[in-house]
């Protein structure tokens, strides 16, 4: 089952490449003084993302009174803070091919990878990071996982096995698809990033988020690995006080106790603590998937 | 109906001395309908004083409408005494946020988190409705029909109209007029002039004719000049409104925090010396003035 190197390549490779827009929109956001003209002209020079953006700007969750018919159009009657907003959300999750053909539960997944988005965000601004770098704490966040998808995608009948393994031998899913494929999804994933010409902080968050934090101390992909922690960490302890589950928040508990050291030293408390003020969190997860499902193409 | 100026400055409450006349509390406006049905827009720290005194007659029903969740629109709501009491039936509306998908309970939730405030949402013990609100829906408040539009501010901004026994009163929220993102000579200026107007011209026709509009003044045609995108009006872009629109009175609101009264009233008296004028009466908002409809 084992896949090689070449095999790899040749899954990034059948990858759309991200396009173009979205790397000039993510660029554009980032920058402090993003223009409302150049943001606009992004959008309308890609007609998928223009159609997206109107179906989501027309949609019942803005419950509009008129329809809104052209880019500008929208600018003009809702601001340009709510379209870029929009063309953030619309863009990068619409990269990413939809898949379950492997069983992998998109739903769990987007809402693993939007939590880890979210609670990276949220440390970046706890720890200072400027406003304007946050945006890629919250992509890098959202893409982490990307590596699961292509898997569950390519090698469906592989990769249901490496689910299977991972469940019933209750071993980490990157540890049971090292085991199958001599490969694991951390860094498959970086590949893809590095093919859509992500930052290179960007990159090495996502191929390191399981690895070794000795080597790569950077505060982008410390925070990366400590929100997917958290992240786990908070779903084991709904889950221990959902069904009063102590195998649940004894591994809970091993979490935080197992972060390593550079990554607790950043994160300056245990995830104990962190997790207090991540309390809105589910919510605000729920909420933003009904997003997703919305961008979801035609 | 009778319109409470409860709270008028931007941004932040500034008590102190030189606040003394103009107030120093964000927004919060009172309205109350000539059979008594009492309808609250925002819920800046103006409302704290307000629900103080609303805990006199008990139950307390009243519907709180919010223009935008901007930290000075909602600061006072935890501190609004009528919510904590059983037996009181408080609605309040105002729009889901589409680009975080939050609707207004969880927004408030979430200014009572625990680390900001010691008491939880869900510890309120009023009846509390919460609804989200849809552009253009009217909703029906005793004899008065409150009516929302969205107007251009960094977020999504509700203006709110309300209609009853034939007169009728509008607040802004926060409102910049939108600005053209191009250049003259870029080739899409025209088209989107175009738009501009047409979007200017659906909040003229909205409020045409409203005999008591409150209205975002938080810059000087000066400060403009810096502030451009900010999500505030000045005292031009209201004067342009009320002319437009045949308002018969414009209260300049949403002071600056660092205005003193001293300068609100010279920067008036400036204003009014311009030739121009339309027939509108003007006057800078005060907290607690009472205006009779
Ligand atoms: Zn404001
Ligand atoms: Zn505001």
């Amino acid at each position: 089952m084992a896949i090689n190197h070449d095999q790899l390549i040749d899954m990034v490779d059948k990858i759309p490449t991200f396009q173009e827009s979205v790397h000039r929109i993510l660029a554009l956001t980032t920058s402090p003084d993003c223009s409302a003209k150049d943001l606009v002209q992004v959008i309308e020079h890609d007609p998928i993302l223009t159609i997206k953006v109107l179906k989501l700007v027309n949609s019942a969750y803005f419950g509009l009174s008129q329809e809104v018919t052209s880019v500008n159009h929208s600018v003009v009657y809702v601001g340009i803070n709510t379209i870029k907003n929009v063309a953030i959300s619309v863009a990068t999750t619409g990269a990413l091919p939809k898949t379950n053909k492997a069983g992998l539960n998109m739903n769990r997944f987007w809402q693993h990878s939007l939590a880890v988005g979210v609670i990276a965000k949220l440390l970046a601004d706890n720890k200072g990071v400027g406003k304007n770098e946050q945006a890629n704490y919250f992509v890098a966040g959202l893409l982490h996982d990307i590596g699961k998808v292509l898997f569950a995608h390519f090698i469906p009948a592989d990769y249901q096995h490496v689910l299977h393994k991972s469940e019933t031998e209750q071993i980490p899913l990157h540890q049971a698809e090292k085991e199958l494929l001599g490969f694991d999804h951390s860094e498959i994933g970086a590949m893809v990033a590095e093919k859509w010409q992500l930052p290179p902080d960007l990159i090495n968050s996502i191929k390191n988020h399981h690895g070794s934090t000795e080597q790569d101390q950077n505060p982008l992909s410390l925070a990366i690995y400590a929100a997917n922690q958290a992240a786990h960490y908070l779903e084991l302890i709904k889950q221990a006080s959902d069904d009063d589950n102590e195998i649940a928040l004894n591994m809970a508990l091993d979490i935080d106790k197992a972060l390593p050291k550079p990554v607790k030293t950043w994160l300056g408390w245990p995830l104990s603590e962190v997790s207090k003020w991540l309390s809105s969190l589910d919510e605000e997860i729920d909420k933003a998937l009904a997003f997703i499902d919305l961008s979801d193409g035609e | 109906m009778i319109i409470n100026l409860r709270g008028v400055r931007g941004s932040i409450p500034v008590p102190g001395k030189d606040t003394v006349k103009y107030g120093g509390n964000t927004t919060c406006i009172e309205i109350t309908t000539d059979e008594g049905d009492k309808i609250i827009i925002d819920g800046g720290s103006g409302i704290r004083q307000l629900g103080n005194e609303m805990m006199k007659q008990l139950p307390v029903n009243c519907s709180i409408f919010i223009t935008h969740t901007h930290w000075d629109h909602i600061q006072g709501l935890p501190f609004f005494l009528p919510l904590f009491v059983p037996g009181n039936n408080i609605d309040i509306y105002g729009s889901f946020d589409p680009v975080y998908m939050k609707d207004l309970k969880t927004i408030l939730a979430q200014q009572m988190e625990y680390c900001y405030f010691p008491v939880r949402e869900s510890e309120l013990n009023a009846n509390i409705r919460y609804n989200n609100l849809k552009e253009g829906e009217a909703i029906k408040v005793g004899s008065a029909i409150v009516t929302p539009l969205l107007i251009n501010h960094p977020v999504l901004n509700f203006g709110y109209k309300v209609e009853s026994n034939n007169k009728s009163f509008f607040f802004t929220g926060d409102y910049e007029p939108p600005l053209n993102i191009y250049q003259p000579d870029d080739n899409e200026y025209d088209e989107y002039q175009r738009l501009i107007e047409q979007q200017k011209q659906i909040l003229t026709e909205f409020i045409q004719g409203v005999d008591i509009v409150v209205a975002d003044c938080q810059y000087t045609r000066e400060e403009y000049l810096t502030k451009q995108g900010w999500g505030h009006g000045t005292h031009d872009s209201c004067i342009e409104m009320a002319r437009a629109a045949n308002i018969g009175t414009l209260y300049f609101t949403h002071h600056d925090p660092t205005r003193t009264d001293r300068e609100l009233d010279e920067i008036y008296q400036d204003v009014m010396r311009q030739n121009d004028l339309p027939p509108t009466d003007f006057h800078i908002a005060m907290e607690g003035v009472e205006i009779k409809l």
